[in-house]
């Protein structure tokens, strides 16, 4: 038997291995060129503690998994255990793999954290939440961290009706971590043909309470915030400046230049969209990063009673279904910062065609209130701006 | 020449058709025949003097009209118009 002890094979790797001192990977990360460092510790030792911006992988999984980081064999790349010992092993094994530019760091964690260098603790799913969102955790483009960034994420929804409910539904079963509903209605017995996040036995009862409660039976992760008020030009901008991301569903047009209004001085992404009949649209405003606005594509609304609502000329059941959950998908991209998000286009739905057709959304430059000289800096009157006689509310 | 796409809630103009071939060199042009081949659509769309009305977005193609050259934009025979009005509903 020729006997190769665990000594001979570190020997053995190390010779073909370059490392590096924690000083240099210090450098390194700060430099032009980082490397892409990755802790091939166990879960246990990296839920203690990591170095920020290392992506985890342990090393029994390296191998599979490396490619999903780092496909381009020329990447740099470092790795780190705890000491510096099982990282030359793993260095050498992707070195097999054509890898080109991969490094041990010697000394590993321990040595990094004796040199005073900053750690991190990461945050982590339980056990029970990988359970959870393991379809998610699986794709790389999510991931733990994206699964994560869902569960932090804070997302306010206008109205917990036709495409609220959809939308309400998918974020919280992807543990979207803070659900905030705006409505004030109560549930009515007509609103069930479309509304499915209400029930029969919530008929009367207010839509956002019946909604936290659909939604806790769902999944216990999400924390529902309830705005049971109309959204008004003097609370619009207290509430909406606690969430990251705004989804669009409200049912008439002062709101829907008020949230926008609100949305472009707060910066905040909007997910808009509207249903009639058997069309839908839906669109992602985000003018913090160059976006067009809704003021933008409309500049001005219709006149009062020019285009009727879903209450006088109906909606087919399963629409405010397909654009809700549009919705949905495009508040994850933005969240988890994923594929290409639907900002200046606007994607059409014609379900009696059965055909999607996508129109591109300009920015206006003369637009009042995104555009290069705002006249619009703060929220205006917007039933007097849609031309609608003062009943004092808007909704 | 062009075809022009009409939106479920006007379709009780065009007989149930969502796609109606309409003469014309223009949008201008097209929509004039457009309102005189479909009675009853031309004051859902144009204001009295003819012009589109400001909610709706007029497409040529995947552009809109005011991105390009107005209701004065020309259209050939594969061009499709649609007519997008503003939608207030999401409840
Ligand atoms: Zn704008």
């Amino acid at each position: 038997m020729n006997y190769v002890s665990v000594i001979d094979l570190l020997e053995q790797a190390q010779q073909l291995v370059r490392e590096i001192s924690v000083q240099q990977l210090h450098r390194a990360l700060s430099g032009e060129n980082p490397p892409l460092l990755v802790d091939i510790r166990e879960l246990d030792e990296w839920q203690q503690g990591t170095i920020a911006g290392a992506i985890f992988i342990p090393r029994g999984n390296l191998e599979f998994r490396i490619e999903d980081e780092a496909f381009d064999r020329d990447t740099p790349i470092a790795l780190m255990c705890a000491g510096g010992v099982r990282s030359i092993f793993a260095a050498k094994s992707l070195q097999d793999m054509g890898y080109t530019d991969v490094v041990s760091v010697a000394g590993g964690f321990e040595g990094w954290k004796d040199a005073g260098f900053p750690i991190k603790v990461p945050q982590t799913l339980s056990a029970e939440r990988r359970a959870r969102y393991a379809r998610h955790i699986i794709m790389p483009e999510v991931g733990e961290a994206g699964q994560l960034k869902l569960l932090n994420a804070k997302v306010l929804l206008i109205g917990a009706g036709g495409l609220g409910s959809p939308a309400a539904i998918y974020l919280a079963a992807a543990g979207v971590g803070t659900i905030g509903l705006v409505d004030f209605d109560v549930v009515d017995t007509s609103n069930l043909q479309r509304q499915i996040i209400h029930r029969l036995d919530a008929v009367g009862t207010p839509k956002v309470q019946s909604a936290a409660e659909t939604i806790a039976r769902l999944n216990p992760d999400v924390h529902v915030i309830g705005h049971q008020v109309q959204l008004t030009s003097q609370n619009a901008l207290d509430i909406i400046q606690n969430y990251d991301i705004v989804l669009n569903g409200s049912d008439n047009f002062p709101t829907r230049y008020l949230v926008n209004d609100a949305c472009v001085l707060l910066g905040k992404p909007l997910v808009d969209a509207s249903i009639f009949r058997f069309d839908g649209n839906v669109t992602v405003y985000d003018t913090a990063h160059g976006s067009p606005c809704y003021r933008c594509r409309y500049p001005d609304p219709p006149p009062p009673g020019e285009v009727p609502s879903c209450a006088e000329g109906g909606v087919l059941g399963v629409l405010p279904g397909i654009i809700g959950s549009l919705q949905a998908v495009e508040a994850i991209k933005l969240i988890v910062g994923i594929g290409t998000p639907l900002v200046g286009r606007s994607l059409q739905y014609d379900a009696l065609e059965a055909e999607f057709r996508e129109f591109r959304v300009r920015k206006n430059p003369d637009c009042p209130v995104c555009g290069e000289h705002p006249t619009v800096t703060e929220l205006i009157d917007y039933q007097e701006f849609c031309g609608i006689p003062h009943r004092g509310t808007v909704h | 020449m062009a075809i022009v796409r009409i939106p479920s809630p006007l379709r009780k103009y065009t007989g149930g058709q969502a796609k109606v071939t309409i003469p014309g060199a223009t949008v201008a042009e097209v929509m004039t025949n457009l309102a005189a081949a479909h009675p009853g659509i031309a004051p859902r769309i144009q204001n009295d003097d003819g012009s589109i009305k400001r909610f709706i977005n007029v497409f040529v193609n995947e552009d809109e009209i005011r991105a390009l050259n107005g209701d004065a934009t020309t259209v050939s025979d594969t061009d499709e118009i649609s007519i997008i009005p503003a939608m207030a509903g999401g409840k």
